[in-house]
């Protein structure tokens, strides 16, 4: 789906390499088994604080990686275990940092919260803040010149924010490269997206800046759509706006009992895509 | 007290257009027999200052509300649009925690923003930008994502405002770890001051005075020059004294100066020292010039409750110099009242030379 002020919106196929699979699955796995276990540690105290697990998600990430550069720019809030792993960090890392020893990202001083990579600017505990963060980041990548974007997440909760309205304002007038992605998995916190949001259409939220909204429990449909974007922001025009549909597994974090029923699951949709293509086997 | 209330008034001209930098003599190539000082407003001082990082790194922009087309609300930053265009000097919407999140975002990718709030109150819409996301991520990320931002604008009372545009945030900002905090009080603060705070790789929030910005002040030829620095973190001694210490920051250095000028006359000789700097603080040469004088007090325009000035009591009581105190600390600050708009209100709102004068004489006995 696509707002109107798009004339023509992301291709509706797309091409899949069995290398790309197989490193999509991978990855995706083990973002899979890292929040899993984040959650066992967690229970057992060995984690402390907040702690807000990404599984379900992880076609959003992997696929948002696959279509950008490691030169460009990725800015998320809280729930960003997975997005410090597809950006660079590695488990042993990501862990150490909840665990609190120095061998952490942030050598403990970050937590869940505050995990930074090259060109990824964590990790922001305050629900909206990040999307300035991002904005700012897309002017030095069009002032500097060197044809770098921005990619700014936040969530369904997060799109209430009056200060990412102010954002999509400047971005729109000064034609910043930046993608606003609102990861949609339903619920801000313990509010279901009915409650909270007069327009549950968070890609057209935006108004002028041209949005779509995509299955982000597709890998594919997620990569590709990135590219579409992407795109659109390099070549100048200014931002856009993906609303990505997801779901979250856990609660809003650890302290939430909550149980969320899905009846999909990315990472095996993408194993049985591969597999009924014929990929698996060399 | 007549001769005091008149001086102040000299001293203090309030109104955009005052005071333009009126040059006595070149400013380079031609030299007298004397160094060449000349006389600079605290407006042309943030201007040249401005002016000169803009020019010597690339990555230095300033943005914020009528920065560009309007030459600034305050006219600090006249001329420099038209001399540096738009990428460089950006007119915002009126938007504070968009337009500071996008300065604080574009310091963490690389870039060094001075973000400019119309005046502090302001701010307080976008402080989460300015603490949580400029102050704290360096800490946060070990020392991986620094942020080199300034946020500066006019801070503390102006001239019959009212409440809402009349707060000092000193102790606002300066209560919190990962931000440097510097208030000048002089054309020379001001300069030196804004150009360190651009190079220093912290963010830094400089706290300005508009009714100190139409004032002229003799600048020194070294001051004049394109790599002269204030050194954050470092107090001056305005004034040599030995029977009272007189620690203040901003329009309130002034007022000391006045005070102390008054009671030399009966023979009282005050120390001022002007803070230039609120976080970190120079303790030290707070310190020493207690240990001198036995006497201090404290003068500030902000609120008393939790502010610069009882930062100052407690830190002296913690260290060496408590015991050479002969009476206790005092403290002048503005009244405990959101700030009034009549004049006489207002002006009985904030600490003036004659209480600061009352306050000595009370404290030294006399």
């Amino acid at each position: 789906m696509r707002s109107p002020s798009l004339e023509e919106g992301p291709p509706v196929t797309a091409v899949l390499t069995r290398e790309e699979g197989l490193h999509y699955y991978r990855t995706m796995q083990t973002i899979r088994r890292m929040e899993l276990k984040s959650d066992q540690l967690y229970k057992q105290k060995i984690i402390r604080g907040f702690c807000h697990l990404y599984d379900g998600q992880e076609a959003c990430c992997v696929g948002l990686e696959a279509a950008i550069k490691p030169t460009d720019h990725l800015i998320t809030a809280y729930r960003a275990h997975g997005y410090a792993y597809t950006r660079g960090t590695s488990v042993r890392e990501i862990l150490a940092e909840l665990t609190g020893r120095k061998g952490g990202c942030a050598k403990g001083k970050g937590g869940s919260m505050h995990m930074y990579a090259q060109n990824f600017y964590g990790g922001n505990g305050i629900v909206g803040a990040q999307v300035p963060l991002g904005a700012g980041i897309a002017l030095a990548c069009k002032y500097f010149g060197k044809d770098e974007i921005c990619l700014t997440l936040y969530g369904d909760g997060a799109a209430n924010q009056g200060q990412i309205f102010e954002t999509y304002n400047m971005a729109a007038l000064w034609k910043l490269p930046c993608i606003f992605i609102c990861e949609n998995n339903r619920y801000g916190m313990g509010t279901s997206v009915e409650r909270a949001a007069a327009s549950t259409d968070y890609y057209k939220r935006g108004d002028y800046i041209p949005g779509i909204r995509v299955d982000g429990m597709d890998i594919l449909c997620v990569r590709e759509a990135t590219k579409f974007a992407a795109e659109h922001c390099r070549s100048g025009k200014g931002p856009m706006l993906m609303e990505l549909q997801t779901y979250r597994y856990h609660g809003h974090s650890m302290s939430d009992p909550g149980i969320r029923y899905s009846k999909k699951d990315c990472v095996n949709l993408l194993y049985w895509l591969i597999y009924i293509q014929g990929l698996l086997s060399g | 007290m007549a001769a005091a209330a008149g001086a102040l008034r000299r001293l203090v001209r309030c109104g955009p257009q005052q005071g333009l930098g009126r040059l006595l003599q070149p400013r380079s190539g031609i030299h007298g027999s004397a160094p060449a000082a000349v006389q600079v407003t605290v407006r042309d001082a943030l201007n040249q200052a401005l002016d000169e990082e803009l020019e010597r790194d690339e990555k230095v922009f300033l943005l914020g509300e009528e920065v560009a087309q309007y030459d600034g609300a305050y006219k600090i930053s006249r001329g420099l649009w038209k001399k540096y265009g738009d990428k460089r000097i950006i007119d915002t919407p009126i938007s504070e925690m968009g337009f500071t999140g996008i300065a604080v975002g574009a310091a963490m990718a690389g870039l060094r923003p001075i973000c400019e709030f119309m005046t502090f109150n302001f701010s307080m819409q976008a402080i989460d930008q300015v603490i949580n996301s400029a102050g704290k991520t360096l800490y946060m990320s070990a020392g991986m994502v620094p942020v080199p931002v300034v946020f500066r604008g006019p801070n503390g009372a102006s001239a019959g405002v009212g409440a809402q545009h009349s707060q000092c945030f000193a102790a606002w900002y300066g209560h919190c770890p990962g931000l440097k905090v510097v208030s000048p009080w002089s054309s020379e603060d001001a300069k030196g001051l804004l150009k360190a705070s651009v190079r220093d790789d912290n963010p830094v929030v400089m706290l300005e005075n508009e009714l100190m910005y139409g004032v002229p002040f003799e600048m020194s030829e070294e001051a004049q020059s394109k790599d002269f620095l204030v050194p954050i973190g470092k107090a001056k001694i305005e004034r040599q004294g030995t029977h009272v210490t007189l620690v203040s920051h901003s329009r309130s250095v002034g007022h000391c100066l006045e005070a102390a000028a008054v009671l030399v006359k009966e023979g009282v000789e005050c120390e001022v020292v002007n803070l230039r700097t609120i976080r970190p603080m120079d303790v030290e040469s707070i310190e020493a010039s207690v240990v001198k004088t036995n006497h201090l007090i404290t003068v500030e325009g902000g609120w008393p409750q939790f502010g610069v000035g009882a930062e100052i009591c407690a830190r002296i009581m913690e260290g060496p110099a408590f015991n050479y105190l002969d009476a206790p600390a005092v403290r002048l600050t503005g009244a405990d009242v959101p700030m009034p708009y009549a004049k006489v209100l207002e002006e009985n709102c904030l600490p003036q030379v004659k209480d600061i004068i009352f306050a000595v004489k009370k404290t030294l006995n006399i």
